[in-house]
């Protein structure tokens, strides 16, 4: 029972998605939330991510939208007074923010009791000294390590433990001057580079299991004592990649009985040991030939682990661990899916997990994809299967990267030798390299050898390899089909195996009735009834998910989080679903991303737990009948199934196929301008350096470039004058597969957006949101407010009058995005999205108004006066709202942290308050920024920005800024009267600008220099210098200017007489 | 490729698969057997030489079988007496670098007919819905379909209880350093006998048909009532012999050692719908409150009601279905539990009941060293 009566607590969220930390812990926060509630207490809430479910006023009694700071909590905890604080929640951000607020006396002052694992195990888990005290006390093996500062003295350290080692830099990012060493050579070597790579000069020196199996555990454990292990999971690759880059398998597949319980039997260990109230993580390092095990990590919180166990098995680990710090015992607690049995059981699963990691190299073109500590990837999905080779290509189907199979065309072109570097170098590509060595008949052998994976995984491969070259050599043969469909296998791959079409394949399927069954996710193997409504599919004989003759809608989610694809399609679909439910629908949703809200049992009527594509989504449909299909919630992923559904003839509920196209396909859209006489910037395709030039000439400089169809991302450029232009456009039209490219008139303006809902006739705007950064930055990556500071009331009309007619003539049924750009006071539309946006979240919060709620009834064909809708723009309340992008630049090495016409970044916050400044401060201060309001800003101009500069200079100068520069900024500011310091150019052989960054000396940097890809720039190696340690940098005069704005509202000035 | 087969139960219901393991002999004489499904997600190896499943078909939930292989001392007895396996994916097992042959093998070598291919959670499913049943193996559908129909004449099956014929042919010794104690040999698993091992036990191992006089003349400070297969009840010799034994020196009970206790107390057990197999049933003490996961392997359990008068007390319980999962006597030091302490597959945790049983032997012995 609870442990005493809680009225209020406080659950901490972990702010926006960053590489590390993603939706997983919107869907732990959401699902804590609901079970606190259930328990009558009440549930203040904080958060700066306004793009999550968990911020809703709906999950939480009271909702701060602030940042996490623990200033901006102390206030909160001052104001509201909680009597608890769950700290385990919020990833590591919530963690470290409890873990600060206890530790300055905070929670003491306040009476505020910590909730759930105790401070004492917290500490005890993250600080490595006293973990490895525990450790030894409880006889754990750790790997042995050593803190050194001399070369000798991981000699002394080498000698005693053998080889091999991990040396790691203390205080360096992204790992430079660190790895592996095998020997006394090498070591003496690395050590070397690692002490001066260290900003201390100390590096650590650990006994590497690298090619050791990684197995990890996910632990419950209440208060009196009772610890159940979720689940186990295996890295199909070994020790040495980061677990969140890994391809994980659950449960455990190559490891005996013996083992398992080893290691289960050690977590419990540790986790009784540490005297954990809650969830649990623990890592560990399995010899794969001997029972050998060392403790690599333990997480004394919830984790992306911990909502992959939980989706993987169906037992909700949030939810118990709530009610743990509320004071339960396991053993009071039920199994929510079989609602009669003990939650204080370990599920069993009969079938098996594949969670395959999404990585943004398809966005970050140049960035380093190699794999190792440091994790890359923005996102996850998870395929299941009653076969791992099924799991395995489900997962990879889900990704929605084009790949359908285990093949990866651009390898066929590596040599033996590049390929045999691409085995031992492995980046994101790594599975799909080993199946090209085993095509090229390379054997399991060899790779077991020279990578360390297991023999198991890669027989599994090997299976695939040699079934995808017999399955090419059988075409239209029914046995053969379902032999390959058992496996998991694509129709789409089958396709062109076959040298058909998708559809082709499917008509064969069809006519020779082989289907897929659905199974239940159940937790417990069949031993029990289970009401789940939590489905996958099977080629198996028996279908058990008896569907209901009821109104039903489908709604289809987004996948997984990747750059441009954010939690924010989660959220909308989400609350689609629970208008579909309210409105009296039952729910079904079709998702693949293990982390999200979307993904819980209990958000839909029915969760399909399946890959979005034409196939899979048809097989559920032709399963449930329902009477239609939902796409424009879950991003561009469900939008592009819409034609593919339509033609085969599922109702998609909503602005109709057509209209979608028109909108998306730029011949028609530019009618549907036309006829509006509404205005774009200029532009046209051209195909050869001819039209190229005759384009350029009509519409000028600067202008956009994009290749018409793009091939993996390559992404878009900004040509600024001609002698930029050709080698531009010979880049683009070799990216472009159709050798085409689109030229477009880059109008440096105002950027407006405008979240609108429609239905065909009648047209409702919730906000006009402001782009603070000129066109030009994308607008997932520009700060956007609201209500707009700059446009006056004649803009906003023709905005809101063109909204309308733009959704009218589109025949908009639901949601409408659109982009404008004013640029000398005229109104230009740079592109309409038929569906929700990435701002839907964030209007709803700031307004109030129910966007998806509103819009989804809208597409059940509910009368616009019923709904209660009004019409034209929502009045502006007394609140301004501030959302501000956070990227992800540290964690991904020579990636170009320069804003521009691509996206770049992983997550958002929000600001807000009653004055434009201050809801900009605590958006900037969300965001991460520290606002440092004296000190030295290093300045570096191109030369188009140098006139503007100067402003901005001299406002730096007025608060009392030292001003450094290169030299022809220098001189350009001085010549303006500005007191500027000279600073030496890098590629003058001056390590000046760089040292300074390391150093701290310089506290914000502004570079515009050299746009474009030149990775061996000045600017890029400074902006670059600057990300990784944690300097701010500001590529866009606008967001300086926005940084100026608040510093100078905060900050004394310093004027000496 | 391997052979289609099926497995046929008596109203018809049938479940295709392909053929792994030793089918040769078996067409010439088919034999119904009992059914049933655990839900381990490792161990298949522990639970193939689990001589508990003597007679039975055992269907794993768990759907990736033999990835590993098989590993001469993961055997839980140097025999199996499992009638057939069910699977839904068989692995070649090359999963260990350190596999010593595959689990297919192994089943050809030692007479078990394995089905794979199967969707064993339509199987589980049905198993859960009807209760354990017996089930036919065979390689044509016709021919299961022939035996049903012929099995209202098929005469009394008059072979041996399984546990005769899982049992050790003679008495063994182990050697140790400390306590003797005797294990009367069910269809034992090796992991009780490493666990007495580990605490330093002499142990001599008896076979199922032993009489009380032959093990007392060993002068054993304890006694373990092993696990084995099959109905308690039938087991009127080996009740017989548990009732002149349990009052005289510790015993520890385990499984059908535990229900073999109750029987000889006066207690009765009966048959669970579809049993409890594999490696997450929850068990709590009732004493201190506190919940652990234990394995099971049992398709009959203790009535709990007719253990009043018994002088047994209930001490575990499921905290699932609330079944009895373990007791201690009131008088004697005598104690049982339905489930596995040792494992093999599954946790680990609860091995300290040997720890207890070690304590309860060592104070019993000084108190009789005293008298």
């Amino acid at each position: 029972m609870p442990r005493k009566e809680w009225k209020k607590v406080l659950v901490i969220g972990s702010g926006p998605i960053v590489i590390g930390q993603a939706a997983e812990f919107d869907y732990a926060g959401t699902q804590a939330c609901r079970a606190l509630r259930e328990e009558g207490v009440e549930v203040i809430l904080v958060n700066s991510n306004p793009a999550t479910i968990m911020t809703d006023r709906e999950t939480a009694d009271r909702v701060y939208i602030e940042p996490l700071t623990v200033e901006s909590v102390e206030r909160i905890i001052e104001r509201e007074r909680p009597d608890g604080l769950i700290p385990t929640m919020g990833g590591q951000t919530g963690l470290n923010l409890a873990y600060q607020l206890a530790k300055r006396g905070v929670l003491e002052r306040c009476e505020v009791t910590l909730m759930g694992t105790s401070l004492k195990s917290i500490d005890q888990a993250e600080d490595r000294e006293s973990f490895r005290a525990l450790m030894k006390e409880l006889g754990e093996p750790i790997p042995e390590s050593m803190i050194v500062s001399h070369v000798e003295d991981a000699l002394i350290f080498a000698d005693k433990t053998g080889y091999p080692l991990i040396v790691r830099p203390a205080f360096t990012l992204g790992g430079t001057g660190g790895g592996i060493v095998q020997n006394v050579a090498e070591l003496k070597q690395i050590a070397q580079s690692g002490l001066q790579a260290s900003l201390i000069s100390q590096i650590l020196v650990e006994r590497s299991v690298a090619g050791w199996k990684e197995v990890e555990f996910e632990v419950l454990r209440d208060g009196v004592g009772n610890c159940i292990t979720i689940c186990h999971m295996e890295n199909m690759d070994p020790v040495g990649i980061h677990t969140g880059d890994s391809i994980v398998v659950a449960p455990c597949q190559t490891l005996t009985d013996r083992e398992v319980q080893t290691l289960r039997s050690a977590s419990l260990r540790i986790v009784n040991g540490l005297g954990i109230e809650g969830g649990c993580n623990v890592q560990f390092a399995l010899h794969p030939s001997r029972m050998e095990y060392v403790v690599i990590e333990v997480n004394p919180r919830l984790s992306r682990s911990s909502a992959l166990a939980s989706k993987a098995t169906g037992y909700p680990i949030a939810k118990v661990a709530a009610k743990i710090a509320l004071g339960y015992a396991l053993t009071e607690l039920k199994n929510a899916v079989t609602g009669k049995t003990s939650a204080c059981f370990e599920p069993a699963l009969d079938y098996v997990v594949v969670k395959f990691p999404r990585w943004p190299f398809d966005k970050f073109t140049d960035a380093d994809r190699h794999l190792g500590t440091q994790m890359k990837a923005t996102g996850e999905v998870m395929g299941i299967g009653r076969n791992l080779e099924t799991a395995l290509l489900k997962a990879i189907r889900s990704l929605d990267i084009k790949v359908y199979g285990v093949r990866l065309f651009e390898l066929e072109r590596l040599s033996d030798a590049e390929l045999k570097t691409a085995c031992l170098e492995p980046d994101d590509r790594q599975l799909f390299v080993f199946a090209e060595c085993l095509k090229r008949g390379w054997t399991v052998e060899w790779l077991v050898q020279e990578t360390g994976w297991n023999r198991y995984y890669l027989n599994i491969l090997k299976r695939l390899v040699d079934e995808t070259t017999s399955i090419a050599n059988t075409p239209w043969d029914e046995q053969a089909l379902l032999c390959v469909k058992r496996l998991g296998f694509s129709d789409q791959e089958i396709a062109s195996l076959w040298k058909s079409t998708e559809e082709e394949v499917h008509q064969f399927r069809m006519k020779h009735s082989i289907r897929p069954v659905f199974k239940m996710v159940d937790t417990c193997a069949g031993e029990f009834e289970a009401t789940t409504p939590y489905f996958y599919s099977s080629y198996d004989v028996e279908d058990e998910g008896e569907v209901h003759k009821l109104p039903k809608v489908v709604v289809l989610g987004s996948g997984s989080i990747r750059i441009g694809q954010g939690i924010e399609f989660d959220y909308c679909s989400v609350h689609a679903v629970l208008a579909l439910r309210k409105a009296g629908f039952e729910s079904i949703i079709i998702n693949n991303n293990p982390e999200t809200v979307s993904t819980d049992f209990d958000t839909a009527d029915r969760l399909y737990f399946e890959p979005l594509t034409l196939e899979d989504v048809s097989e559920i449909l032709d399963k449930e009948k329902p009477d239609g299909v939902v796409v424009q919630f879950g991003g561009q992923t469900a939008i592009g199934l819409a034609s593919g559904l339509a033609s085969r003839g599922y109702k998609i509920l909503g602005t109709t196929v057509e209209d979608i196209d028109r909108a998306e396909e730029r011949g028609t859209f530019d009618r549907v301008l036309q006829e509006l006489g509404a205005k774009r910037p200029r532009g046209g395709g051209a195909t050869n350096m001819e039209q190229v030039q005759r384009i350029a000439q009509e519409i000028g400089f600067p202008l956009v470039v994009r290749p018409s169809y793009v091939l993996g991302g390559r992404a878009m450029d900004i040509v600024y004058e001609e002698k930029e232009l050709e080698p531009v456009i010979k880049r683009a039209l070799s990216a472009s597969s159709d050798q085409e490219i689109w030229m477009d008139q880059y109008l440096l303006g105002t950027e407006v957006e405008v979240d609108a809902i429609s239905d065909g006739e009648n047209v409702f705007i919730p906000g006009i949101m402001e782009h603070l950064e000129r066109a030009g930055v994308h607008s997932g990556d520009s700060i956007a407010v609201y209500p707009p500071q700059t446009l006056d009331i004649s803009m906003q009309d023709r905005i809101i009058a063109l909204t309308e007619s733009l959704a009218r003539s589109l025949k908009i049924k639901g949601l409408l995005n659109i982009q404008y750009v004013i640029y000398y006071k005229e109104l230009f539309v740079l592109e309409v999205n038929p569906r929700s946006s990435r701002t839907v979240p964030f209007l709803s919060k700031v307004t109030g108004i129910p966007i998806v709620d509103w819009a989804t009834q809208v597409i059940l064909g509910r009368k616009w006066e019923d709904i209660g809708i009004p019409l034209g723009l929502w009045p502006i309340g007394n609140r301004v709202a501030v959302k501000a992008p956070v990227f992800s630049f540290s964690k991904l090495q020579r990636v170009e942290p320069s804003l521009g016409p691509e996206m770049k970044s992983t997550g958002e916050v929000m600001g807000m308050d009653r004055t434009y400044e201050k809801a900009l401060y605590k958006a900037l201060l969300g965001a991460g920024l520290s606002f440092t309001t004296y000190g030295s800003v290093l300045i570096t101009l191109a030369d188009r920005d140098k006139a503007e500069g100067v402003a901005l200079a001299r406002r730096f100068a007025e608060i009392g800024f030292r001003i450094l520069a290169t030299e022809g900024t220098t001189r350009y500011l001085k010549c303006e009267g500005i007191r500027v310091e000279t600073i030496a150019k890098l590629h003058d052989g001056s390590n000046e600008i760089i040292d300074g960054i390391r150093k701290q000396k310089i506290q914000y940097v502004l570079n515009t220099t050299t746009h474009g890809r030149a990775q061996a720039s000045d600017g890029f190696a400074i902006r670059r210098a600057a990300v990784e340690h944690g300097i701010p940098c500001f590529t866009s005069l606008d967001t300086a200017a926005a940084l100026l704005q608040v510093i100078e509202s905060i900050s004394p000035g310093l004027l000496p007489l | 490729m391997s052979k289609v087969a099926y497995l046929v139960f008596k109203d018809g219901t049938t479940f295709e698969g392909k053929e792994f393991g030793e089918w040769s002999k078996s067409s010439a004489q088919l034999k119904e057997q009992e059914v049933v499904f655990n839900t381990s997600m490792s161990g298949y190896q522990e639970m193939v030489t689990d001589l508990s499943y003597a007679g039975q078909i055992l269907v794993l939930t768990q759907p990736l079988i033999g990835n590993y292989g098989w590993h001469h001392e993961e055997n839980e007895a140097d025999k199996t007496r499992l009638q057939g396996l069910i699977v839904r994916e068989l692995s070649e097992g090359e999963g260990s670098l350190h596999g010593e042959g595959s689990l297919e093998d192994y089943c050809q070598q030692h007479g078990v007919q394995g089905l794979k291919g199967v969707d064993t959670r339509a199987l589980t499913r049905y198993l859960r819905q009807f209760g354990t049943l017996p089930g036919l193996l065979v390689q044509t559908q016709e021919a299961g379909v022939e035996y049903w129909a012929n099995s209202q004449r098929k005469i009394e099956d008059k072979s041996e209880h399984w546990v005769y014929r899982s049992t050790v042919k003679e008495a063994y010794e182990i050697p140790g350093s400390g306590h003797l104690i005797a294990v009367l040999d069910f269809g034992v698993k090796r992991n009780i006998i490493r666990n007495l091992q580990k605490r330093e036990f002499r142990i001599m191992v008896f076979p199922a048909r032993s009489t009380a006089e032959e093990i007392l003349r060993h002068r054993p400070s304890g006694l373990v009532l092993s696990n084995g297969p099959g109905d308690p009840e039938e087991l009127s010799e080996g009740i017989a012999m548990v009732r002149k034994l349990y009052d005289k020196l510790p015993v520890l009970g385990i499984c059908l050692g535990h229900q073999l206790l109750a029987l000889a107390a006066g207690g009765k057990t009966y048959k669970l719908p579809y049993g409890h197999r594999g490696g997450n049933h929850p068990v709590i003490d009732i004493r201190s409150g506190k919940a652990t996961m234990t394995s099971q392997n049992h398709g009959y359990a203790v009535e709990e009601a007719s253990l009043t008068g018994s002088g047994f007390e209930v001490t575990l319980r499921n905290l699932n279905d609330g079944t009895v999962e373990g007791m201690e006597h009131l008088t004697y030091p005598v104690l049982s539990v339905q489930f596995h302490p040792e494992g093999a597959p599954g946790p680990e945790e609860n091995a300290e009941i040997f720890d207890h049983f070690k304590d309860v032997v060592l104070r019993s012995s000084t108190q009789k060293g005293r008298r």
